[in-house]
């Protein structure tokens, strides 16, 4: 497995087309369908950093609800966050940890934009 | 012993169990930087990674697997421990020096023993399968979620603490939930027959059956149920499945077999330092046996777990010195406390009782035989005097003169402990053994904020019993060393929400960024800061809350206008002003919710509620609501909510004036103020108050004369009367000042801050809030009423605003690239209209479609 783990990485990935940038609203969430899960996207076009797009699970662990993508963007200690709109715990955009209960994690997926498309990545087989 | 007990590189530490303890080991071990002294192996029975038992039951109640887990999924491997799980040590060869698995053989240097503790289940004829089940591991509780499935009955045998955590969880999932204990009465260890008896009555009231003295002699087939439980006493009970919680086993064999000694009672022997009769191998946990004492509770476990890693790390360590097995807890969401000798059974206790059979309240508190100090305690019915009593009896603190007062019912004086009377000594944290000295010293070293004083010292991490007092020494000892304890409304802004308000008004600061700009720190803000100052704006200007630059700094009711229910769908109520509805509007009303199936019900505020409508479906509801002449209803919004009317002179025989012609002229003159927090009013058309305006933000009471104004009164969580503000006032006079009034609080309230509280925080209390809004002290009341006009002039129905706008409307999609609603949002119909399927219902579907 190791061993081929470079050259795997760049086939067993390919990037699906979501949306396009039209319907991200700025500085909040969308949800978009991927096969059966929901993935939250969030679009911040002035960050500091340069505009950032992020992918995130939709489903919150705490309450099992399909939410995260209507919760609020924050910045929290260094880390871009939502938080969620029913218990307010918050996860990091990056990597879908969450801040308060370590044991909780949102699924994150590599997200670009490319023209005017949105593109998460998948692992194919 | 063993200062001498420096590791040298590459020894080999097993540790057998990977439960709460053997994980905290682990925990504790990486840590100390012992991967690089050690070769650590973890073997674990259970398929799954060390989880939270404390919380199993939580199980039922929506958690997943992952969530209770007490590490990340990396955690093991990536510190370099080698971890097996469900992998049973099947021996220990203490000859070799070698574990056996049922993978081979596992060489060690030394030993650690984390196997917890079994279930007890006695020996009863006829006892397999469903009527054989037990409460201790994820796999037992998937075992009776199994075995739920189609029956309506449950016993659980032992009505001890956990047979009652046991009965909630058979309840949750829909059981009719039965307790079969064998001795006198519930929780036969911790409570004393009182206790005892008030537990019951509380624990039948939440629909719960408990059988107490009855002994199981044989369980035999059904004819209502599937099985028959036979009692010693000839009495029998039918059921359709058996968990039994009759108390734990230490998990002692692995010792047993290979000759360490054994306690006659279960548990591995372990001295001071957590060694076994071989020296290479140590027990923790609820498999060790300490003086003949085996600790069933998280706290001495952890206690345990970590000074065995100091003590494997060659570092100073501490004895162990027994534990307290004081607990407090709520079981079927009654509190139970018991502390130290709850049984009085030190010679000579004096014990002063308080026992309210009315509300099933008892309290015992147990004294030392010379009165002065507190040894133990009961608490059935409210854990409020938990904390007081446990410092008092940990600390021996001496007894206030009337030692009585400790569990009296509040509002007699009971002298509540504060943080300061506390001495440095004073265990705060039992989880994590932290004193409050350990607190201070983190305070001394410079810590100011409660979530790095918790990261630090890892207080109120474990079971989280400790928050309160935790959070309460903290602020007292910051406020003592004369730290201004921290009043910024979070880390974009150090300002108190009064301040930015001042802020916005005086420099007509009209969006987020500018104000972030100007006077924050850093950037995007976050869920504290954006709604607080989306509400200032609103409160101020009152632009469309629907504006781009204002739509993500809403909570996501405000943002979809809407109130977000626990499935993730919403309730929409349309504004019915005064409680008044013509029936077309009525009849209209119901066709909406008939054709999206929302399910409806009469609010407290005189209005209708209508659930379970998914982000998409809101628009075209909202678009035929608003056909049908209605308008929003802010319920969503920190706001306006309802003025509550009875119908007054109009109708009532008793009326003195028009009191829902005025609600109605108040309530449309207040709509779309946005506040501080929710705001609701009450006029009633005589003084027998039908619309309870007293319990209101703001009442008002009909006269002969005109009006009586009452302000600052609240439902809720702390009810509050509303005081008597001003009388016999006309119509004008009302108005100008509840204008100002709103608008004062408005301006100097805190986030999230009621009128009430409010109130009571102003200096000088309701006779300064009198002479600023009547004798106009602060000759600030032409400015605020005008503010009040502002507002009021650009009032605009939110939902029509939206309607009107297709790009706002974009973002009322439940997904961008899929017309569908939430395949996950799943209904079951009750009392003739849909309800949201509970987690823990999952199972259920096919009844409830059997029902439709
Ligand atoms: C429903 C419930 C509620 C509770 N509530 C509370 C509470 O509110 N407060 C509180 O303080 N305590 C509570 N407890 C008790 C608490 O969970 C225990 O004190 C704690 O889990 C003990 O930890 P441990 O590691 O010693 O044992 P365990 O958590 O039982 O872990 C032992 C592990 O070792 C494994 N093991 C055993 N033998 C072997 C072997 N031969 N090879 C490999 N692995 C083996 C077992 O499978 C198990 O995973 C509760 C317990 C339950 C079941
Ligand atoms: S408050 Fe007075 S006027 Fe109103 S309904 Fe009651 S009795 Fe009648
Ligand atoms: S009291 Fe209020 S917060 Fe509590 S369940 Fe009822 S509606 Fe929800
Ligand atoms: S006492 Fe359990 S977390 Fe503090």
């Amino acid at each position: 497995m190791i061993e081929h783990s470079q050259s795997a990485e760049q086939q067993s990935v390919a990037w699906r087309v979501l949306c396009t940038r039209q319907d991200l609203v700025a500085n909040s969430g969308v949800v978009a369908l991927l096969d059966n899960t929901q993935v939250a996207l969030f679009h911040l076009p002035q960050y500091s950093e340069g505009e950032q797009l992020f992918a995130v699970e939709n489903r919150d662990p705490k309450s099992g609800a399909n939410v995260i993508g209507r919760g609020i963007v924050g910045y929290i200690k260094g880390d871009l966050v939502i938080a969620s709109p029913l218990y307010k715990q918050h996860f990091r955009l990056v990597d879908g940890s969450c801040v308060e209960y370590p044991e909780q994690r949102l699924r994150v997926w590599p997200v670009r934009l490319s023209d005017d498309r949105v593109e998460v990545a998948i692992a194919t087989e | 012993m063993n200062s001498n007990m420096t590791p040298i590189n590459n020894q080999t530490l097993v540790i057998i169990g990977n439960g709460m303890v053997g994980h905290h080991c682990v925990e504790q071990l990486t840590e100390r930087g012992a991967l690089a002294h050690y070769q650590v192996h973890v073997f674990g029975e259970e398929r799954q990674r060390a989880y939270d038992r404390v919380h199993l039951s939580e199980y039922f109640g929506g958690r997943d697997a992952e969530s209770l887990a007490m590490c990340e999924a990396g955690f093991y491997e990536q510190h370099g421990v080698h971890m097996h799980l469900g992998v049973a040590v099947l021996e220990i060869d203490r000859e070799r020096k070698e574990v056996v698995t049922s993978e081979g053989r596992q060489a060690y240097d030394r030993l650690v023993l984390a196997t917890g503790s079994y279930p007890f289940v006695p020996p009863i004829a006829g006892a397999d399968g469903n009527s054989r089940l037990v409460y201790r591991t994820l796999d037992d509780l998937d075992a009776i979620r199994a075995a739920a499935k189609g029956a309506r009955r449950g016993v659980i045998v032992g009505g001890g603490l956990l047979g009652l955590e046991a009965a909630n969880a058979l309840k949750s999932l829909g059981l009719e939930a039965h307790v079969v204990e064998f001795a006198p009465r519930l929780m036969p260890v911790q409570l004393d027959p009182d206790g005892g008896a008030a537990l019951k009555a509380r624990i039948e009231e939440l629909g719960v059956r408990v059988h107490l003295n009855r002994a199981t002699s044989e369980i035999v087939a059904g004819e209502e149920y599937a099985y028959r439980m036979n009692f010693s006493d000839g009495e029998s009970l039918e059921t359709d499945l058996i968990v039994f919680s009759a108390g734990i086993r230490p998990q002692d064999a692995l010792g047993h077999n290979a000759g360490l000694n054994v306690a006659e009672r279960g548990g591995v022997v372990i001295d001071s330092d957590y060694q076994t009769s071989d020296p290479d191998i140590f027990a923790i946990g609820e498999c060790a046996s300490w003086k003949g004492n085996v600790f069933g509770l998280v706290a001495p476990g952890y206690t345990m777990a970590r000074n065995l890693a100091s003590l494997l790390m060659g570092e100073p360590h501490e004895s162990f010195i027994g534990a307290d097995m004081s607990t407090k807890l709520k079981l079927l969401g009654v509190d139970v406390g018991s502390i130290g000798d709850a049984h009085a059974a030190t010679p000579g206790a004096k014990s002063y009782r308080f026992n309210d059979e009315v509300n099933s309240s008892y309290r015992r508190l147990v004294v030392s035989p010379d009165g002065s100090q507190v040894i133990g305690a009961v608490l059935v019915g409210d854990n409020s005097f938990y904390d007081t009593l446990l410092q008092y009896a940990q600390n021996g603190i001496k007894l206030p003169a009337d030692p009585a007062s400790l569990i009296l019912p509040a509002g007699e004086g009971a002298p509540a402990l504060g943080a300061d009377a506390l001495p440095d000594t004073a265990t705060i944290c039992s989880c994590h053994n932290v004193s409050k000295g350990a607190v201070c010293c983190q305070v001394d070293a410079g810590c100011v904020d409660l979530g790095d004083l918790k990261a630090a010292t890892k207080a109120g991490t474990g079971c989280g019993g400790c928050s309160a007092l935790l959070k309460q020494v903290f602020e007292h000892e910051l406020s003592a060393r004369g730290v201004e304890v921290d009043k910024s409304l979070c880390e974009h802004f150090a300002h108190t929400r009064q301040e930015l308000y001042g802020i916005v008004r005086v420099e007509g600061i009209i969006s987020f960024d500018e104000l972030l700009t100007k006077h924050g720190y850093g950037q995007i803000g976050c869920d504290i800061c954006k709604p607080a100052v989306g509400s200032i704006l609103a409160s101020c200007w009152n632009q469309p809350i629907t504006a781009p630059s204002l739509v993500p700094l809403q909570d996501t009711n405000d943002t979809f206008m809407a109130n977000m229910q626990n499935n993730g769908t919403y309730s929409v109520v349309p504004r019915i002003a005064g409680g008044e509805i013509t029936p077309d509007k009525l009849i209209a009303l119901g066709a909406v919710a008939k054709k999206y199936d929302l399910y409806t019900k009469i609010t407290g505020g005189q209005r209708i509620d209508l659930f379970g409508a998914e982000l998409h479906q809101l628009p075209d509801i909202w678009g035929e609501l608003i056909d049908a002449g209605f308008e929003t209803g802010h319920a969503y919004g920190k706001s306006l909510r309802t003025v509550k009317s009875c119908v007054g002179s109009t109708w009532c025989r008793y009326g003195v004036q028009d009191s829902v012609g005025m609600a109605l002229v108040l309530e449309n003159r207040y709509k779309g103020l946005r506040s501080p927090h929710k705001i609701k009013f009450g006029v009633s058309g005589c003084t027998r108050e039908c619309a309870e305006a007293q319990s209101k933000d703001v009442g008002v009471i009909a006269t002969e004369n005109g009006w009586n104004l009452y302000v600052a009164g609240n439902g809720g969580m702390r009810p509050r009367h509303a005081e008597l503000f001003a009388t016999d006032l006309d119509d004008q006079t009302l108005i100008r000042y509840i204008d100002r009034f709103l608008m004062f609080y408005v301006r100097t309230a805190d986030r999230l801050q009621r009128t009430s509280v409010w109130r009571e925080g102003l200096e000088g209390g309701l006779d300064y809030l009198k002479d600023v809004i009547i004798n106009d002290s602060l000759a600030l009341g032409a400015e605020l009423e005008s503010q009040m006009q502002l507002v009021i002039d650009r009032y605009e129905c939110e939902w029509a605003n939206a309607l009107k706008d297709p790009e706002k409307l974009k973002r009322f999609r439940t997904f961008v690239n899929d017309e569908r609603g939430d395949p996950d949002i799943k209904f079951v119909k009750e009392r003739e209209q849909r309800r949201p399927l509970q987690a823990h219902e999952l199972n259920l579907i096919p009844l409830a479609e059997e029902a439709l």
